[in-house]
């Protein structure tokens, strides 16, 4: 469980959110979505302590995150990383076993048999000699969830995860968020596709610069708290489309 | 041939030239190690900013008799300090910051060596001279070699995830700005020994060629290490016998050398394609597609 007490980041003086309060439930898979520049990854980056927060605590089962950052795994949006530089798959995923090993120890045969098992899962064992630069955005993307799975950390958050990817890859990616989610983990998904909530998340957080709504699917995707985060446009017709598709199957 | 054979008896007729191959031979190691972290940062001209910055600790060195490596250190790793300060908390980039700095650590250090006396020495800093070492210069670039060894194997995992990837080792709790700032001290380090080889306005050739050129032939890292440490043994070696031979400055004679080899590797290297093809890889995009059929 990943608890966020009071935080406040701001840039520049005027802040994203002031006083947020919320909570991300293992075993769960939680979804966050808002309008761009609502402050999603803001947050995300904020609990990370990856930019400076003003004020605010983070929790992971009551510790604070400093004391067990190692329990983290992040996959970031996808970003200008250096494509040539000289790694092939197999050490990008050895590299997510370096949290647990600490300082002064070298990755050993343990360390790469759980490499090659999180290579395994994602579908990739046969690229594991490939420079990351040869790689589909589909491939690169699944590399970097592998990496996270040799973390095997407790609480995973992926940012706009599926962003240009293609169909297989993002089936690939969904069906290890489930089962991690089974295995108990917090899961956190920041996501833009509101066609998607249904089928992937079992709790939501909708944010606008501060909480909207958060808990269930259910009870939080309802035309008042879309309206209110995004716009009654959008909310009209997202919700006119559910019922078509509703009806039509 | 025979100017080899002659390089070859001359270094076992004079001892000033074994110490100053065996020294331009270690200084080819450790630039050759620091320089592929360098490169892949994107560091270049950090490492040319603080091989300009050890100037004045140079001059401080000379003044009141101290030990070359300590005064040298605590400048670079001062100029690299102030860097970092004034770029995170201004609104200014980077290269901006480095140029700000360490062009004012150069202009001290210029007028503060010619407070300190002599001219020749100001000549040898800039330009290296290599043949001039000293016994306890040879120490001293022997303890730098070692220290570069072991920082690079023993924190080689810590210099490979956060060269490739900083914001991940920062999520896992790696203290990234520490090593970041070891790295600009070991950097310093190197900068200091490379400058009796090659002088202060070449050291950056040191480091980045043939850090450059290995990474035109590789694409793992620890290929790239080994390969851009030899390519340092080579330019030093050839450097030393074109100057013996030709009677060329030696720092020049070892940076052209290695920049030579960086412009042959340019042409004919697979990877840089640009005589040979490398074998084709199935493209990105046909990948995905035949997936998307398979699935």
């Amino acid at each position: 469980m990943l608890e966020i007490k009071n935080l406040t980041v701001a840039y520049d003086n005027s802040p994203v959110f002031e006083a947020l309060d919320v909570t991300f439930e293992s075993g769960k898979i939680t979804g966050i979505i808002g309008p761009n520049g609502a402050g999603k990854s803001t947050l995300i980056k904020g609990l990370l302590n990856l930019i400076p927060k003003r004020s605010g605590s983070v929790l992971i089962d009551g510790q604070k995150i400093k004391k067990v950052s190692n329990k983290i795994a992040y996959v970031e949006q996808r970003k200008a990383l250096d494509l040539t530089f000289p790694i092939n798959v197999f050490d990008v995923v050895l590299t997510g076993t370096y949290g647990k090993l600490g300082l002064f120890k070298v990755p050993g045969n343990a360390e790469k048999q759980i490499a090659y098992t999180a290579l395994d899962q994602v579908n990739l064992l046969d690229y594991q000699d490939r420079q990351i630069g040869n790689l589909s955005g589909g491939q690169l993307q699944r590399v970097f969830v592998a990496r996270a799975i040799a973390q095997e950390a407790d609480i995973i958050i992926l940012d706009e995860p599926f962003v240009g990817i293609d169909i297989k890859s993002e089936r690939d990616i969904m069906a290890i968020i489930k089962y991690w989610r089974d295995e108990g983990k917090t899961i956190i998904v920041v996501h833009h596709d509101l066609n998607k909530v249904f089928d992937y998340f079992d709790n939501l957080v909708i944010l606008n610069h501060g909480i909207v709504a958060s808990g269930s699917v259910a009870q939080t995707y309802t035309p008042e708290n879309i309206q209110q985060a995004f716009s009654a446009d959008l909310s009209a017709v997202l919700f006119d489309d559910t019922k078509k598709v509703g009806s039509a199957s | 041939m025979t100017s080899i054979l002659n390089f070859i008896e001359a270094m076992g007729k004079y001892d000033f030239l074994q110490t100053a191959m065996i020294t331009a031979t270690m200084v080819g190691i450790m630039s050759g190690l620091i320089g592929s972290f360098i490169i892949l940062r994107g560091m270049s001209l950090m490492g040319d900013a603080v091989s300009h910055a050890v100037l004045p600790g140079v001059a401080v060195a000379f003044m009141f008799n101290l030990n070359l490596l300590i005064g040298a250190s605590i400048f670079g790793v001062l100029a690299a300090i102030l860097i970092g300060f004034v770029a995170t908390h201004s609104k200014l980039k980077t290269d901006t910051s480095i140029g700000v700095i360490f062009s004012a650590f150069y202009a001290l250090g210029f007028i503060l060596i010619s407070l300190a006396e002599s001219a020749t020495n100001l000549h040898h800093i800039l330009f290296g001279n290599v043949l001039a070492v000293s016994d306890n210069d040879l120490i001293s670039t022997t303890v730098v070699l070692a220290i570069v060894i072991l920082f690079v194997v023993v924190f080689y995992k810590e210099l490979l995830v956060t060269s490739f990837d900083e914001t991940y080792a920062k999520t896992y709790g790696l203290n990234t700005t520490l090593v970041h700032y070891s790295l600009m001290i070991v950097l310093t380090l190197v900068t200091v020994s490379a400058l009796q080889t090659v002088g202060i306005i070449l050291v950056v050739a040191m480091l980045i060629t043939p850090a450059a050129t290995a990474f035109l032939w590789t694409d793992r890292m620890h290929v790239l290490l080994l390969l851009s440490a030899s390519l340092g043994i080579v330019a030093a070696v050839g450097g030393l016998y074109a100057s013996y031979t030709f009677n060329w400055a030696s720092g020049p004679a070892i940076v052209l050398v290695s920049a030579i080899i960086f412009g042959i590797s340019f042409v004919v290297s697979p990877k840089q394609g640009l005589l040979f093809k490398q074998k084709p890889k199935t493209a990105p995009a046909a990948v995905t597609l035949k997936e998307e059929l398979d699935a």
